[in-house]
């Protein structure tokens, strides 16, 4: 599958707070983030497996998946001035398997969709 | 203070059913630069009956959501989530240990509709970050 590339901002964690419920204030106020030991504003976790999600969706179509997940292994940090999340696949059958990075390093471990038969 | 081990095998109560409309499946689209235009919500969706789950949880045990991080997270899909959908969501504490002052919370939220018939079963792994 061919790799694609999707800006994150600050702007858009506001929107995915709203949309999804997730007010912790860890993706939004640098100053509570750094005061729990993290390097920044970071991205929800959710939120980048949200983007890995969209890829395979838009590829496969809505609906599809039987299971999707992944580990949370590096934070996504999120400067004033925004990030790129990289997003690259291979199927394999009903399987796909995602890399997910940030600025050259992965962020999600075992980021893997089963599809229906 | 680390969290107590009797509350591995605990279930929390039903969250309150939520509606699922075409509105808020835009919203959650759109917040991730995509699009909708009907038909089954993005896979991540269910996060948002999951993520109530938690939240109930985490206040019934006095915990603070900013010293919570994801550790993991998957879901298995009975049926896609659309439109229409009245859904509650079932946590329960499937494990618990502690590293390094952090506790790592295994859980499990079962997704179902109106009917009672599960809709999709998420597993969040959640790490929280001992305080001093």
């Amino acid at each position: 599958m061919e790799p694609r590339s999707f800006r994150v901002t600050r702007a858009d964690l506001v929107a995915y707070a709203g949309a999804s419920g997730d007010h912790n204030p860890i993706h939004q106020d640098e100053e509570v983030a750094t005061g729990v030991g993290l390097p920044g504003v970071i991205a929800h976790g959710m939120y980048t497996l949200a983007l890995a999600a969209r890829y395979v969706e838009e590829q496969v179509g809505a609906g599809q998946l039987v299971t999707f997940g992944a580990k949370f292994t590096k934070p996504v940090v999120v400067p004033v001035d925004g990030t790129e999340v990289q997003v690259a696949g291979v199927r394999d059958g009903d399987t796909v398997k995602l890399t997910v990075t940030c600025e050259g390093v992965e962020v999600l471990r075992g980021c893997k969709a089963t599809l229906r038969g | 203070m680390p969290i107590d081990q009797s509350l591995v095998g605990r279930s929390f109560p039903p969250t309150g059913a939520f509606e699922v409309t075409e509105d808020r499946v835009r919203a959650f689209a759109e917040a991730t630069g995509s699009s909708y235009d009907g038909g089954p919500a993005p896979a991540t969706f269910p996060i948002v009956l999951a993520f109530d789950a938690m939240n109930a949880f985490l206040e019934a045990e006095s915990l603070d959501l900013f010293r919570i991080v994801h550790g993991e997270q998957k879901f298995a899909y009975e049926r896609p989530v659309v439109p229409g959908d009245v859904l509650t969501a079932t946590l329960s504490v499937a494990s618990l240990r502690q590293i390094g002052g952090n506790d790592i919370i295994g859980t499990t939220s079962e997704i179902t509709d109106h009917a009672g018939a599960l809709v999709c079963t998420g597993t969040a792994t959640l790490v929280h970050r001992g305080g001093e």
